[in-house]
């Protein structure tokens, strides 16, 4: 009865995905056999005898680059473009690693004028911190001796 | 030139391919063949003969060459492309191939561009997504606007027409147009990109431009010597070089282009006569 029902169900349908689940595994084999076989029979392949290329052991190459060590294209010295010079040792590390560097660099600001303006600098960055601290050691100086600061911030009465 | 002659002659009347290892350094001719270290054996006088040698042969058939620029493999065979004298780099170092690195030296102007080099191209039009790029070669090169270190959809480079290109070429052969790149592989534009304002740009041959950017080339390290100033090597046969004058600009400029054929004592008068004034 069963087998009799099943076989009236057409194999478009049983093939979709629904129908899957319900399926035994004899009818699954049997589907799966037809599939394979339209998609061997719609693939397409030439008709050329094969080809038996050898394993080539000459490569192609068209780079001087390869064949000749060459450095890196740009280039600055004695500071030019210092941007760029950081960029020579890095992109030649290889060919410089012997090299030993003792190129003067010429730079847009004196090593001397550098460190006076640091000093500067350190002067004045330390009395910004001399000052706070200043000024927090009076505040507690006051607080200490006299009042708190709360009785500072009292409502004071306008005058007439 | 009489030793060059005399090589080509020999050559000429030679007429069969000659062993790669045995002309290194000399004159090889366009449509001359090479035989390669594993090819001897096989195709070399008595080789024939003797066919237990061909199972060593075999073996040693593993070993990869490198045919450089001038050399075009032909099925099993070596042709040469290009006159000039032929090179040899033995394996190791920067080399891929076991059996090392041939290549013709020769002397040319006209530019063809190649996969990995660095040029500097002008841009000559701006169309939509993509510059073109003039470098030399039979056709001008495109540049995409994303392909600027930085560079989005909406942050477009500030690349106008006529401004110099130091970039390399990702695609480069016989078939399709070249295009350049001005990052690498991991974004980074490395100095590509545009080059900066003013300086001097000129042409020389690409010959010379290999001679400058050899690791040991001693003309690119007396000119760092003179005074401040920046250069960049196109593999195109271009040089851009920027000093602090015009004065010193036009100095390195003729420098750069006589020292092609100039002896290194020639070279060392005009340095010193130029550290005086």
């Amino acid at each position: 009865m069963a087998a009799e029902r099943k076989s009236k169900l057409s194999k478009n349908l049983l093939r979709m995905k629904f129908m899957q689940r319900g399926l035994d595994s004899e009818t699954k084999k049997q589907l799966e056999e037809e599939e394979k076989k339209i998609i061997s029979e719609e693939h397409w392949y030439l008709d050329l005898p094969e080809l038996k290329e050898k394993e080539s052991f000459i490569i192609e190459e068209q780079s001087f680059l390869l064949c000749e060590d060459l450095l890196y294209g740009r280039m600055s010295f004695r500071g030019f473009n210092p941007e760029v010079e950081k960029l020579m040792l890095h992109m030649n590390a290889k060919h410089k690693a012997e090299e030993v560097e003792d190129e003067t660099v010429e730079l847009d600001v004196s090593d001397e004028e550098m460190a006076r303006r640091y000093e500067t600098l350190v002067g004045t960055i330390g009395k910004k911190f001399a000052r706070k601290r200043d000024h927090a050691n009076y505040e507690e100086d006051e607080n200490g001796d006299i009042q708190p600061i709360k009785a500072k911030k009292m409502f004071l009465k306008p005058q007439d | 030139m009489a030793e060059g002659v005399s090589v080509v002659a020999e050559s000429l009347a030679g007429g069969g391919a000659r062993v790669a290892r045995s002309v290194l350094g000399q004159v090889v001719l366009p449509g001359e063949e090479l035989l390669l270290p594993e090819q001897e054996d096989a195709e070399g006088p008595g080789g024939a003969g003797e066919r237990p040698l061909s199972l060593n042969a075999g073996a040693c058939s593993r070993v990869r060459v490198i045919c450089g620029p001038g050399l075009r493999r032909c099925g099993d065979r070596l042709l040469v492309t290009k006159c000039g004298r032929l090179r040899h780099k033995e394996p190791g170092g920067g080399g891929g191939g076991g059996g090392g690195v041939y290549w013709v030296d020769s002397q040319q102007k006209r530019y063809v561009p190649v996969k990995g080099d660095h040029v500097i191209g002008i841009v000559t039009a701006k169309s939509g997504d993509i510059f073109k790029v003039d470098v030399g070669g039979s056709e001008p090169a495109s540049l995409s606007y994303l392909s600027f270190e930085g560079a989005t959809k909406r942050n477009r480079p500030n690349v106008q027409v006529g401004d110099l290109i130091y970039g390399q070429f990702v695609v480069a052969n016989k078939d399709m147009e070249p295009e350049m790149v001005c990052i690498d592989s991991c974004g980074r534009a490395n100095g590509m990109g545009v080059i900066g304002q003013d300086g001097l740009l000129f042409k020389v041959t690409l010959g010379l431009i290999r001679k400058l950017l050899a690791p040991d080339c001693e003309i690119i390290q007396e000119v760092g010597k003179l005074y401040p100033l920046e250069i960049v090597f196109g593999m195109n046969g271009r040089i851009w070089v920027k000093a602090k004058t015009i004065q010193q600009t036009l100095i390195l400029a003729n420098i750069l282009e006589a020292c092609e054929h100039m002896t290194s004592d020639q070279r060392k008068q005009i340095f010193s006569r130029l550290a005086e004034s």
